[in-house]
């Protein structure tokens, strides 16, 4: 037992940390709510979000991070699970050494491929492409995503894995119609850390494309930083726009962010 | 964590009893299900890791030609004062970033474990919150505050320590730190989080039977607490420690380096000497040496986690 000061103590502790988490975030609401123009009245401003979304242009880089987070997750979970699911119950030659080989692939830093992979697709054309944006991020979700799956599909039970075979089921079968559906908590918590990292990913984007119209919107953000320096309400409601859908999954599935976090992330 | 303990175990061979955990007999269809990851893997990681190396070997400006120049630009990460500063500033940001959230984190996670709290469900779920954020917005938030009419200045003033107040992330000496108390602000709700968690799983009567013996509250904390929640300290250190090391889009969004270099980190050079100065062997060189820095500060924080774990 603790005594009563103690406890309010921690929960002043709380408290003020909590505050300061909070505080950047309520300031960049606060301000893409506010009247950017002298003389302007009203206290909530809700059409610096419309304006940010025209004039910033940020409509066209949502649509692009849309698209871009489409692909990478949809890409590096069919990936992983078939590649976590061979992995997890199969024995075969070399396996060990080609699941630690891609395992490797979560601890390369984007910085050490970014610069030569752009040179190289350049010389192919494909710079400035969904191709350039995408394929890196789903090599290195894959990475992560087989490891999860591996871990997920050795823990699953042998026994229901051969009852699913005593029952006639082939090994794709078994796949997706026993251990998929049985491992959907699995399942997610690795889609939304992609769908995380892929939405917030920076450098990739950033040195991949090269013209406007394929701006990410994080990237897209840095660069209306850049142009208009005096538009502070407009910048935060376009930040807030940028932070909205994954603040969004956040909240609606922070359990699976946390403990994904917790368990499996060395990235 | 637990992959250090699997590669342990050695390859099972023929006619060795399969373990368990192993359901499967031996598979050859297992090679077409690994083949997609395989092949990506190997054009987008593997590929692109070895040009790499390759392009560090050579002097080129990404336009004309390129001259073979062995280890020159190694020579130059190491010596030429602004790549070598760019490290330096990274190993600032360290202490920033991982050595006082996880102290933080640590003393804290401590003392608020001494005792059921109730709402801890929500203070987890806003202590994360910095986490998911995008950096780019991070920076956007920070930049506002640090501006020299921003909320901090406004705070120095209000409580008269105007001598205090000043352009943050344009001041020589404090733009580093500055960018710094980001990422502890963004790393300490993550290391409270996994510690709590970590120290909700010690039963309790191990503090009970402490307490018994006499133990006081730093003997329980450094015999107890801490020894249990070394596999959440690994985890928070690799997750910071490397988060540090690849602080890229705060730096590019907040100082753009500046003033002068004194807010330069290694992944920043590497994306200025590639693109904006035309010295790919020089960026390329210094990524190999982050990539070099990053795995064996991977390797050796989780060998210190796991001991003891065993």
């Amino acid at each position: 037992m603790i005594s009563r000061g103690e406890r309010l103590a921690n929960y002043a502790i709380l408290v003020l940390f909590a505050v300061i988490a909070i505080f950047p975030v309520l300031l960049i609401l606060s301000t893409a709510l506010s009247n950017d123009q002298i003389g302007g009245g009203g206290s909530f401003h809700f059409e610096n979000f419309a304006d940010a979304w025209d004039q910033g242009q940020f409509g066209s880089y949502m649509r692009t991070s849309v698209i871009v987070a489409i692909l990478v997750v949809g890409l590096s979970t069919l990936i992983s699970v078939l590649a976590g699911y061979a992995f997890g119950t199969m024995s075969f030659r070399g396996s060990e050494v080609i699941f630690y080989l891609i395992l490797l692939g979560i601890m390369v830093p984007a910085e050490a491929l970014v610069v030569a992979l752009y040179f190289d697709l350049r010389e192919i054309g494909l710079t400035n492409t969904l191709v350039a944006i995408v394929m890196p991020q789903v090599a290195q979700s894959t990475a992560f995503g087989t490891f999860w799956m591996r871990a997920y599909f050795r823990t699953s039970s042998r026994e229901v894995v051969e009852a699913a075979r005593l029952d006639g089921a082939g090994h794709w079968r078994t796949l997706w119609q026993v251990l998929v559906p049985m491992g959907r908590p699995a399942v997610t918590t690795m889609v939304v850390l992609v769908f995380m990292w892929t939405w917030n990913e920076f450098l990739i984007p950033l040195i991949m494309a090269t013209s406007e119209n394929l701006r990410t919107a994080p990237l897209g953000l840095a660069f209306f930083q850049g142009q208009y320096t005096s538009g502070t309400a407009l910048l935060a409601a376009g930040a807030t726009l940028v932070a909205l859908p994954v603040v969004v999954v956040y909240l609606f599935l922070q359990r699976h962010f946390i403990r994904g976090m917790v368990e499996g992330a060395v990235k | 964590m637990t992959s250090a303990q699997q590669v342990a175990t050695p390859v099972a061979t023929a006619g060795t009893p399969r373990r368990r955990g192993r359901p499967g007999e031996p598979r050859r269809v297992a090679y077409l299900y690994i083949l997609p990851a395989v092949l990506v893997f190997a054009l987008f990681i593997l590929y692109p890791l070895i040009r790499t190396a390759q392009f560090s070997l050579y002097e080129w400006n990404g336009l004309g030609a390129s001259t073979w120049v062995g280890l020159s630009n190694y020579q130059a990460v190491f010596t030429e004062p602004q790549l070598r500063g760019a490290f330096v500033h990274a190993l600032v940001l360290i202490v920033f970033y991982a050595v006082i959230p996880v102290t933080l984190g640590l003393l804290l996670a401590a003392t608020m474990s001494r005792a059921v709290l109730r709402g801890l469900g929500f203070f987890r779920v806003v202590l994360f919150l910095p986490q998911v954020i995008p950096m780019v917005v991070v920076a956007i938030a920070w930049r506002q505050i640090y501006e020299p009419q921003g909320p901090l200045n406004d705070v120095l003033r209000f409580v008269g320590l105007d001598s205090l107040a000043r352009p943050w992330l344009g001041d020589y000496t404090w733009a580093l730190p500055s960018v710094g108390i980001v990422g502890t602000w963004v790393g300490t709700g993550l290391c409270l989080v996994l510690f709590l968690a970590g120290m909700a799983r010690i039963p309790r009567e191990l503090y009970e039977a402490a307490r018994l013996d006499g133990a006081g509250p730093l003997r329980e904390f450094f015999s107890i607490t801490l020894p249990s929640v070394r596999g959440e300290l690994a985890v928070a250190l690799t997750l910071t420690v490397i988060a540090a090391l690849k602080t890229f889009d705060l730096v590019y969004v907040m100082t753009s380096g500046g003033p002068g270099t004194e807010t330069t980190v290694p992944s920043y050079q590497v994306y200025n000497n590639a693109f904006l100065l035309g010295r790919v062997g020089t960026a390329t060189a210094l990524a190999i040496v982050l990539t070099a820095v990053v795995f064996a500060m991977t390797v050796v924080i989780n060998r210190v986690g796991e001991r003891g774990q065993r």
